[in-house]
């Protein structure tokens, strides 16, 4: 295997590592999204905290979900490897640089990333780690016991902080794709007339959607 | 017209170097940058001052020897070669700030003049083609769609220059190793050495220490003959291919 390593260790192999992650991210990013949007079912929950209960208990779901923070722990650990890597290629910087060459995400990838880092930290601490581990209240449908996961996200979701860090947040995300999802088939490679303009409105209308409507969410939720 | 340069000038490579001023009064705009350097350093010899070192040889954006990074541009502001800028691209009174090549791989030998052998190491790795390929064959002989012989030639049409390096946030070399890759790649006369040719120059280029690519595009949009980055992406394909097909196991 060593023809795989040597690909992998390769400034191209770990491009195109970051590329497939991302992208498996961005799958991720909708399955996610769908699954929100019960959250504004108006029936006090019953829906997400079932819903809520499917993925953390599904066999499936749990293995897949192993494989998901691996995904996020490789694409986090080899951006910061790369970036590394990006600086010391360049140990003396220019006094004056131009700015009209390329877009400001694509520049700024990392500083994207890090502010959506910033964000699943705090992200996992409310919901995610309360759902697994923390005291969280129940409720019951049906003579079944559900952890209320519900009303954690409704409380957070009444503080103006909580939804302004997320909306922030979103239009990091929002960035990140907007270079991310195009750039990524680049790097696998795969740049022709026939499906290009296809990736390039693909990716726009990802960048723009999927933020949109997470941050959308919580907005509503503080209005009602 | 009246020129403010502002000019790295460095005594050696160990030197720590700084930026330098000079005031130019009588400056024709029908110049070329070049020759604005030439009418400085007359100046600075007359003065018994050590003048401006920079590379430069053609003189008519063929040979891709002049690097200068203009106002924050390989090559400044025109998508050309500095020898092909004119001081008409400025306007009178401008502040013009000049910087040699910025990267660990192209290190400064003095002033402006930065030392590319690594890209000839990357083109001795793999951009050759080693079979006879014999005297010049009748036309159409070797069958090559015309489409085909543009795009080989687009990519073949890359002076070697480095404003690609030069322009990089990274300081990546792809746009220059992946224009080598494809103009072999395309051709009949490539084939032989296809995928070793793709694994060494990845290879050799990721031991010059050049970074990794982002897809901003600031290479493409900066350099002067317009290498596409679809090269990019053919490179990034013959590399994945290369390493999980060729015989170098």
């Amino acid at each position: 295997m060593s023809w795989f390593s040597s690909a992998m260790s390769s400034t191209l192999g770990k491009k195109v590592l970051m590329a497939l992650t991302g992208l498996f991210l961005v799958t991720f990013l909708i399955v996610h999204l769908i699954g929100n949007f019960q959250l504004l079912a108006n029936d006090d929950g019953q829906s997400f905290n079932i819903y809520a209960k499917f993925m953390t208990t599904n066999p499936v779901i749990k293995t897949t979900s192993y494989l998901l923070y691996a995904t996020f722990i490789v694409h986090i650990i080899w951006a910061i490897i790369l970036t590394l890597q990006n600086r010391k290629s360049r140990p003396v910087g220019y006094a004056q640089t131009a700015s009209n060459n390329s877009t400001w995400s694509s520049r700024n990838m990392g500083i994207l990333g890090t502010i959506i880092l910033i964000f699943l930290v705090i992200h996992l601490r409310n919901f995610w780690y309360e759902m697994h581990w923390g005291g969280i209240p129940t409720a019951t449908y049906d003579g079944s016991e559900y952890k209320d996961l519900f009303s954690i996200v409704d409380f957070s979701f009444n503080n103006i902080f909580y939804v302004l860090l997320y909306t922030i947040s979103m239009i990091g995300l929002m960035f990140h794709l907007y270079h991310g999802f195009k750039s990524a088939f680049q790097t696998l490679g795969l740049n022709h007339p026939k499906y290009n303009n296809l990736i390039k409105g693909l990716g726009y209308g990802i960048a723009i959607i999927i933020p949109a409507l997470f941050a959308a969410i919580p907005i509503i939720m503080y209005l009602n | 017209m009246k020129i403010k340069l502002k000019v790295w000038r460095q005594k050696n490579a160990s030197d720590k170097g700084n930026f330098k001023t000079y005031d130019l009064d009588d400056i024709s705009e029908d110049m070329s940058f070049l020759e604005m350097f030439d009418i400085l350093n007359e100046d600075l010899v007359k003065k018994n001052e050590d003048p401006i070192h920079f590379d430069h040889d053609c003189r008519e954006g063929i040979c891709g020897m002049c690097s200068m990074y203009i106002n924050g541009h390989p090559h400044g502001p025109k998508q050309t070669t500095t020898c092909q800028l004119h001081m008409r691209s400025f306007k009178d009174g401008d502040t013009i700030t000049v910087e040699p090549w910025r990267a660990k791989s192209f290190p400064v030998v003095k002033d402006l003049v930065v030392d590319r052998s690594s890209f000839d190491r990357v083109m001795q790795s793999g951009g050759y083609v080693s079979v006879n390929t014999g005297g010049v064959p009748d036309a159409n002989e070797i069958p090559i769609p015309k489409k085909i012989a543009d795009e080989a030639f687009d990519a073949a049409t890359c002076i070697g220059c480095g404003a690609c390096v030069a322009a990089c946030k990274n300081a990546s070399a792809m746009l220059f190793v992946s224009a080598k890759v494809s103009q072999l790649a395309m051709l009949p006369q490539g084939q032989v050495e296809r995928k070793s040719r793709a694994e060494n120059m990845v290879a050799q280029m990721d031991e010059e220490g050049f970074g990794a690519c982002t897809n901003t595009g600031a290479c493409s949009a900066e350099c002067p003959k317009g290498i596409s980055l679809e090269n990019i992406a053919r490179m990034n394909r013959e590399y994945l291919g290369a390493k999980a097909s060729s015989d170098n196991l």
